[in-house]
């Protein structure tokens, strides 16, 4: 599904990526952690398009994407999360989603005019019927017209999930979903996860909560310092002692 | 022939200078463009006029009174339009688009006291020319060449050497910092505004007394072309600002002699428009500054 | 039915309703221009030859107008797509800056002279009917699918393209098509004060028009209307305003900045830029 090889993204003298190598197969849930400032966010920044690479190629579905602008990467389907929540303030829940429809839907200026008052177009209306959809398996259907600035930091994480799923994407990257959650929500978010999987998407997410990352993903892939220290399933990876290491310092 | 044209854009540039550097002041300080300065520099040539006009002295006089009461009118932009606005924590635009309203009352108001029309300084004022080798210059060219020099030596002198001046460099580089450190930032900006006024001024009355024409609307059409060059030598750079000035100046000088005429005022629109697309850290400045 | 001062008055709030909108659409995209007044010049200049030197019908002439002024609307489109905020606004003022200059010295159509001589064809009825027709489009606009990428993109560039939305695309057609709109209103202006010369599109119209969307706010396009209508009744309702007007609205600009920023119409929550 994703293929991220041999990638570096320097910033100056700074490199936060250095000569990763990622394989995310699809179906799988794949879970990408390590200690602060290993250069997770960077690495979903370079899928997404967000920032070039300095070196490396990287392949979605076999396309090379690599330098590619990050509206057409979401055109082939991928879509993310963002850590710090970047939701669209001043648009309503339903918005927000519908918003993230664009790249699955057509029309520009000339489509708008046409628009007859007393009747809604086909495609609005299908819009809006995805959008609301997945505010229900969100569970933000009571919020539907709820500004996005209003709503409670949970709430939000799962309108920014809803928005993610609106795009249609084949790949789905979480940045930190659990961050702020209680763990009753974490096991929301736990089965939530599961169940998106199981409508065919992969799920590449990153996160601190170890118990999340340890009961969801089927392989997990270790950064510190920009560098790939450790992959494998969950199991194996949580006794390696460079991850260890890594975490807890030298000699743990 | 050449040499007598770099010698004209050198002077014109100086004055220039003077006015970017206001820009440049205020911008440093506190991250926004004062779009009123340019009035503020139209005033200054009112004010030098007026003070020639009434009390029959000499330009020296008329520009030490220009400086002056700029440097009072900047004060008080920066009371009026700026600090309400800080204290409240508005969104980073408001400022400027305050400082267009405050240009704007400026320019009507002087419309409306001194009248629409261009006038320029009595005929006592008139240059005595020099010949220094192969170049001419006449005594109002080196009176503006010498006061730039001056104000912007001077400027220089109490931005690196003095407490005041460190104080101001502080507040430019982080507000908050030098807030925490005890430095009186309000009225440090206000000393800014003095300062930023009171070059533009000064330059208010060195164009005035060099095309010996002062109107209500010269403000506009030097505000922008001040803000351009302040964007060609890089936000925040005192430095840039004045080299930007003689450079603005020597092209249009050269452009007035080698092409057509009119259309010298829209190099430094081009220019700026150039920067912007290629360079917008301008020609000196930082990367860091880019962002909007 | 109406005596000719009112209906001229009319006609001016029709045209500043149209300037309005052309500054409108950009700007919910996040454009801030402060220089639609080259966009008209553009417009009345271009709808004042065709009708003048070629003889076109009127329609015509404000069709060619709006295609000239969009024309240069899309080259001046692309700069703007890597610049933002302050820079956009101080690259919009430049570009009407230039072309003041260049129609003030551009001999075959008056320069510093002006265009004068020109027919009355801006009626009421015209003024309506365009004004009618760009509200309507403006208000489709809002809750369509390119509607929503627009207040996307002016809230949050970044995550809109994330989103999937084509930012060149977006920002392009909505900054061409204001200028399109805006050299529609400078067209209709032409032919309704029948004298134009370079300096009635300077920085005073875009500051004007700029004044304008800002008092009307960007929730909705009706708030176009409320700006125009105040920028333009006002002043002739109370006498010393209209004589001081510009200290008017440049006092105005001061007094909305430190009291509401966002503007009369519209609910609260539109901001009027970037946060």
């Amino acid at each position: 599904m994703l293929e991220i090889r041999r990638v570096r993204k320097q910033f100056g003298g700074f490199t936060a990526v250095d000569d990763v190598d990622v394989t995310v197969e699809v179906g799988t849930i794949h879970a990408l952690i390590g200690p602060n400032g290993a250069g997770k966010t960077t690495v979903f920044n370079l899928v997404t398009g967000v920032l070039p690479p300095t070196s490396g190629r990287i392949a979605f579905r076999g396309t090379d994407v690599t330098g590619w602008r990050p509206d057409r990467i979401t055109g082939l389907g991928v879509a993310r999360t963002f850590q710090n929540i970047r939701l669209f303030r001043e648009m309503t829940a339903v918005e927000n989603a519908m918003v993230a429809r664009h790249c699955r839907t057509r029309g520009g200026f000339l489509r708008a005019l046409a628009r007859l008052p007393w009747r809604e177009p086909v495609s609005e209306r299908e819009t809006r019927r995805r959008a609301e959809e997945l505010l229900e398996v969100v569970g933000l259907s009571g919020r539907r017209d709820a500004l996005a600035e209003d709503l409670s930091l949970v709430e939000q994480r799962r309108l920014e999930l809803a928005r993610a799923l609106a795009v249609e994407p084949a790949l789905l990257l979480l940045d930190e979903p659990a961050a702020g959650m209680t763990p009753p929500e974490i096991r929301e978010l736990n089965r939530l996860i599961r169940k998106i999987r199981e409508t065919g998407v992969t799920v590449l997410l990153t996160e601190h909560h170890m118990s999340l990352v340890m009961e969801v993903s089927d392989v997990v892939t270790v950064l510190s310092y920009g560098r790939k220290i450790a992959e494998g399933p969950p199991a194996a990876v949580r006794r390696h002692p460079r991850v260890l290491e890594a975490y807890l310092g030298p000699g743990a | 022939m050449l040499l007598q044209q770099l010698v004209n854009g050198l002077m014109l540039g100086s004055a220039y200078a003077l006015i970017a550097i206001g820009y440049t002041l205020v911008f440093g300080v506190l991250k926004l463009v004062h779009l009123a300065h340019g009035e503020v520099f139209m005033v200054g040539a009112f004010v030098g006029l007026q003070i020639v006009l009434w009390f029959g002295v000499g330009a020296g006089v008329a520009l030490l009174g220009a400086l002056v009461g700029t440097a009072l009118l900047g004060m008080v932009i920066e009371l009026v339009a700026f600090r309400p606005l800080r204290a409240r924590g508005a969104h980073f635009l408001a400022p400027m688009i305050s400082t267009i309203g405050v240009g704007i009352v400026l320019q009507e108001v002087a419309t409306k006291v001194f009248g629409a029309e261009q006038v320029g300084f009595p005929h006592r004022m008139e240059a005595v020319t020099f010949h220094l080798g192969p170049v001419t210059v006449t005594s109002v060219q080196l009176l503006i060449l010498g006061t730039s020099v001056v104000l912007m030596a001077a400027l220089h002198v109490f931005v690196t050497r003095t407490a005041l001046g460190m104080a101001m460099r502080a507040t430019a580089e982080s507000l908050l910092t030098a807030r925490l450190l005890g430095i009186k930032t309000n009225g440090i900006i206000l000393l800014t505004f003095a300062i930023a006024s009171g070059l533009g001024g000064a330059a208010g009355v060195l164009i005035g007394l060099s095309f010996n024409a002062i109107s209500p609307f010269m403000g506009i059409d030097i505000g922008v072309k001040g803000l351009a060059i302040m964007l060609v030598g890089g936000l925040g750079n005192i430095y840039g600002a004045m080299a930007g000035g003689l450079i603005l100046g020597i092209i249009e000088i050269l452009s007035v002699a080698y092409l057509a005429s009119s259309y010298r005022d829209a190099f430094a629109f081009a220019l700026m428009i150039l920067i912007l697309l290629f360079r917008p850290q301008g020609l000196f400045g930082s990367a860091y500054h880019v962002e909007g | 039915m109406l005596d000719q001062y009112r209906e001229s008055l009319l006609i001016f709030l029709g045209i500043n309703v149209v300037l309005a909108l052309s500054l409108y659409l950009p700007a919910s995209a996040g454009l801030l221009s402060l220089g639609q007044g080259g966009f008209m010049a553009i417009g009345a200049y271009v709808s004042a030859i065709l009708t003048a030197w070629v003889g076109v019908p009127f329609v015509v002439a404000l069709v060619g107008a709006g295609l000239a002024a969009g024309l240069v609307g899309l080259l001046t489109g692309f700069p703007a797509l890597r610049i933002r905020g302050i820079y956009l606004i101080i690259l919009t003022m430049g570009f009407g800056e230039i072309v003041r200059i260049f129609f003030l010295n551009f001999e075959p159509t008056g320069g510093a002279s002006g265009f004068g001589g020109l027919a009355h064809l801006t009626g009421l009825g015209a003024v309506t009917v365009v004004v009618l027709l760009l509200l309507v489009f403006a208000v489709q606009v809002r809750g369509s699918r390119i509607g929503r990428a627009l207040e996307a993109v002016r809230e949050d560039e970044l995550t809109a393209e994330v989103m999937g939305i084509n930012l060149t695309r977006v920002k392009l057609s909505a900054f061409g098509l204001g200028a399109v709109w805006a050299g529609l209103g400078g067209a209709l202006y032409a032919h309704h004060a029948l004298f134009i010369d370079a300096g009635q599109f300077g920085f005073f119209r875009s500051a004007e028009i700029f004044l304008i969307v800002l008092l009307g706010g960007l929730g909705s396009p009706w708030g176009a209307v409320v700006g125009a209508a105040v920028v333009t009744l006002l002043p002739e309702l109370l006498r010393p305003i209209q004589e001081w007007r510009m200290t008017f609205f440049g006092s105005l600009l001061v007094i909305m900045m430190v009291l509401r920023p966002w503007g009369l119409v519209g609910r609260s929550r539109r901001r009027m830029v970037h946060g």
